[in-house]
């Protein structure tokens, strides 16, 4: 088990090497310039413009400035934002704890839900529930995200008023970040209201978030579920006449959830993705947001170590996936 | 280190408030984007000076709310020198800067403050020049105050003398600008000894009508009412920034109640904003411009006769229409009917095809074709490019001139619309930063601005034009510049480097019960005058 964790984790050294070389070379692949940019309408005189291109360094050939920034990586140093001058760590760690209590709250409700609709729809393959729910996850597989989260907040928000338009907390909570995960430090506040207040908050975008990777869970979890049944071993089971709830639940549901949980793990991706959009939407202080504003001001730095930092959290939860497929399949166990 | 002190700075504000009374005064503002720091100086947007500069500094003058006019601020009062080279300030005394858990100023505001504040960004080799790696100062030295101040000097603790390399009117208006917020010496100097110099762009300390409390990046700036204000005290206790960066979730939380007032609606939600009773709409004039800027060094563009008759092909009413809804006027001239100097007795070429197939074929024009450049990006002054280039498109082709509409990425557009011997003519357009008409014109339109570097995407290059601009400047006799400016709009007319196309309006929605907000002309957001009711 040890040695399969210390050769996935050397698996992610040329990995990330290659993350490095992909980010550093797209951002600089596209037109634009962060100091034209930065400069706008009035436009920067040449001479200006050489003055900051050599203190920023972008005077040097393309690759002088890749081995300077992976010598820098090596340092521990991840650079700083052209746009707002500070370590991109520092910003990395200022949002992220948001855009994670926001994924974790989505993808637990899209496996909580995903799961059982998809068993559900197995067993009663062909029934009114299989029909509805799997075009129903059609429909949310190709929904249009950001039209989707300003339906809802028009709805939910505008019209009945149930639901808060943005943000993380009611304005009127004010407390220290502890942990950044609102959730937790509305808790630790001990302020009345503020929990709920944070709850509150997190049912539209986590919704919004939730809906692909929902719709693909349910659709893995039927497909996975009606190939499992169709296997000797459970006929077997039910040959020998063991209950329908312990011949699913046990010999069909276990081997059927290998194939979920990579879907699951992969989701990840998909919700950094996601991200994007609903925080966007939902003027959620997450990485999402942070990334795409970086990129439309080719601010390089950030996307390139931002991309790096991202890359390697998703690796590492598609580690973490692996490791729980021994939980479930013994088989792989000693691999 | 940064991110620690911003959490423990946090949590000390947190004992600030718990300590407040409870149902204080919350004005709540839905910006629409994250500033970029905290100190005025290095930054460039106006989201930031918002933030920064407007809510937590002052200036030695500022503009009078709602106006472009200048008034007394830190500077209580000044003198200019008969040759215009010298501009003496006298100092506003009893002026106190903020406190905050880790530093509480020890004197008042003094000239110390003033120079410290312009060295800092005129000296590279000033120890503060550099307290961020990769810093700039893109303000000071675009509004060439590098090239145009000489030397400071303190007479006394509270008078200071600027000297002047040549003589300059807009100087007084530069100095009301945000890029030179006045920055306290002493708090410098205690993150000096402190070893947290970034402080100064995380927890800034100023003068102004609000104290900084916290920031949670990109979601919520904390701002507290300033009890020891020199002027007059703002009328709200707490001040909140609620960071919504889509207009359509702007207008959601306006009407739910989670904020009092936003900045650039989506001109589609006019109508509803208008029509709800809980909201009120302010309008006005922005101070911007929207054109069509032909390269007047290439034929056949390089005769003014053949850009008279084109700009005489647009049906500009029909552009507003279209493009700006409706919430823009037909520009005749290059600066802005609420600027002062506004020649309206210019009068626009008017719209009429036939008389401009006359002229093109006059000028021996037959099957003419051309580029039309449409910018990438949506700005106050050109919401949509690529619409109004195909307006223009349909139009020029009543004349019988072919368009081709093209385009490329914004920082490339602005690179390529400014290189030597460029093809077509460019929609771009321009917003004022101090109000001071030679802040479009010079910067737009003078034989200076065609160089490298400039903004004069025409390449028009007029001597007696700016050799009026450069007389405007060198005055500063309020009346004789409005001459001259007036002088400078006729022959602009005359010439026609541009098709000059809109001036778009700017509207705030605001909850019914906001009193006080007052617009102001450059489009900046400041909260010292305004009241909730009930």
């Amino acid at each position: 088990m040890f040695r399969f964790i210390l050769k996935k984790l050397l698996y992610l050294v040329p990995t990330m090497l290659g993350i490095t070389l992909v980010a550093f070379g797209f951002i600089r692949l596209l037109p634009g310039d962060p100091v034209l940019l930065m400069a706008g309408e009035r436009g920067v005189s040449p001479e200006r413009y050489a003055q900051i291109a050599a203190q920023l360094g972008y005077d040097k050939p393309v690759w002088q400035q890749y081995l300077h920034y992976l010598g820098n990586l090596l340092q521990g140093d991840l650079g700083n934002s052209l746009v707002t001058k500070k370590p991109v760590l520092n910003e990395f760690l200022a949002l992220f704890p948001a855009t994670v209590e926001l994924a974790l709250v989505a993808i637990t409700i899209a496996t909580v839900i995903g799961v059982p609709v998809g068993v559900i729809a197995a067993i009663k393959r062909g029934s009114w529930f299989d029909q509805v729910s799997m075009t129903t996850a059609l429909v949310g597989f190709s929904m249009p995200i950001f039209w989707w989260g300003l339906l809802l907040i028009i709805l939910f928000s505008g019209v009945l008023g149930w639901t808060p338009v943005s943000g993380r907390i009611s304005l009127m909570y004010f407390f220290p970040q502890v942990t950044g995960f609102m959730l937790i430090d509305s808790l630790l506040s001990g302020q009345d209201g503020a929990f709920a207040s944070a709850l509150s908050h997190l049912i539209l975008p986590s919704i919004v978030l939730a809906t692909i990777p929902l719709a693909v869970i349910a659709r893995q979890t039927r497909s996975a579920m009606l190939e499992v049944m169709g296997e000797d071993y459970v006929r077997t089971a039910r040959a020998k006449g063991l209950s329908p709830r312990r011949v699913i639940g046990v010999h069909a549901l276990r081997n059927a959830m290998i194939p979920v949980i990579t879907t699951i793990g992969l989701q990840v991706g998909v919700l950094m993705a996601g991200a994007i959009l609903t925080e966007t939407i939902f003027s959620w202080p997450g990485i999402g947001k942070w990334m795409i504003d970086s990129i439309s001001r080719r601010d390089y730095p950030v996307v390139q170590s931002g991309l790096l930092l991202i890359a390697a959290i998703v690796m590492i939860v598609n580690l973490v996936v692996d490791l729980t497929y021994g939980l479930i399949n013994p088989r792989i166990r000693h691999k | 280190m940064s991110l620690f002190s911003t959490r423990l700075l946090a949590a000390s504000a947190f004992a600030l408030m718990a300590a407040a009374p409870l149902h204080a005064k919350t004005f709540v503002y839905c910006s629409e984007g994250s500033p970029e720091g905290f100190d005025p100086a290095p930054y460039t947007s106006g989201t930031t000076f918002d933030a920064s500069g407007h809510a937590v500094y002052n200036r030695l003058v500022q503009f009078k709310p709602g106006t472009t006019e200048i008034e007394p601020a830190l500077a209580e009062s000044w003198e200019v020198s008969e040759d215009g080279l010298e501009y003496t300030f006298h100092l506003r005394k009893g002026v106190k800067f903020h406190s905050n858990d880790k530093f509480t100023p020890s004197r008042e505001f003094n000239a110390d403050d003033v120079i410290f504040t312009f060295e800092r960004q005129a000296n590279a080799d000033h120890p503060w020049h550099e307290y961020m790696a990769g810093i700039t100062y893109e303000y000071y030295s675009s509004m060439e105050m590098d090239k145009l101040i000489k030397s400071i000097e303190k007479l006394d603790d509270y008078t200071v003398k600027f000297t002047l390399n040549q003589p300059e009117a807009p100087f007084l208006a530069n100095v009301a600008m945000p890029f030179v917020s006045i920055v306290s010496k002493e708090y410098a100097d205690a993150l000096d000894a402190a070893g947290t110099r970034e402080d100064l762009n995380n927890a800034p300390i100023g003068t102004g009508p609000f104290k900084f409390v916290a920031y949670q990046k990109d979601a919520v700036i904390r701002y507290q009412k300033n009890a020891d204000y020199w002027g007059e005290a703002p009328k709200i206790d707490d001040l909140v920034f609620a960071i919504t960066p889509d207009a359509s979730v702007r207008l959601q939380k306006l009407k739910a109640g989670e904020c009092h007032l936003m900045p650039y609606p989506a001109p589609a939600d006019l109508d509803e904003i208008r029509a709800d009773p809980n909201l009120k709409l302010d309008e006005q004039p922005g101070l911007n411009v929207g054109y069509l800027a032909y390269n007047t060094t290439v034929a056949p563009f390089d005769n003014p006769q053949v850009r008279k008759a084109l700009n005489m092909a647009m049906d500009k009413q029909a552009l507003i229409d279209a493009v700006y809804q409706g919430n823009a006027e037909v520009a005749k001239n290059p600066i802005p009917p609420t600027m002062w100097s506004y020649n309206d007795a210019v009068e626009d070429d008017k719209y009429d095809p036939e008389a401009a197939k006359a002229m093109l074929d006059e000028a021996g024009l037959k099957d003419l074709t051309m580029e039309v450049w449409a910018m990438p990006v949506q700005r106050p002054y050109m919401p949509n490019a690529r619409r109004t280039a195909e307006l223009i498109q349909s139009d020029f082709a009543k004349v019988g001139v072919k368009v081709e509409i093209v385009s490329y990425e914004w920082g490339e557009y602005l690179k390529k619309s400014m290189e030597e011997g460029r093809k077509g003519a460019v929609i771009l357009g321009w917003t004022g930063d101090n109000g001071d008409p030679d802040n479009f014109l010079s910067v737009l339109l003078s034989c200076a601005g065609a160089n490298p570097g400039g903004a004069n995407r025409a390449f028009w290059c007029n001597e007696e034009f700016s050799d009026l601009l450069a007389k405007a400047k060198a005055t500063s006799d309020h009346d004789e510049r409005v001459k001259l400016y007036e002088q400078a709009q006729v022959i602009f007319k005359q010439e026609a480097p541009w098709a000059t196309l809109a001036h778009s309006t700017q509207y705030v929605p605001m909850a019914k019960n906001v009193t006080g907000f007052v617009q102001s002309p450059l489009g900046d957001y400041t909260f010292e005058t305004v009241d909730l009711t009930e």
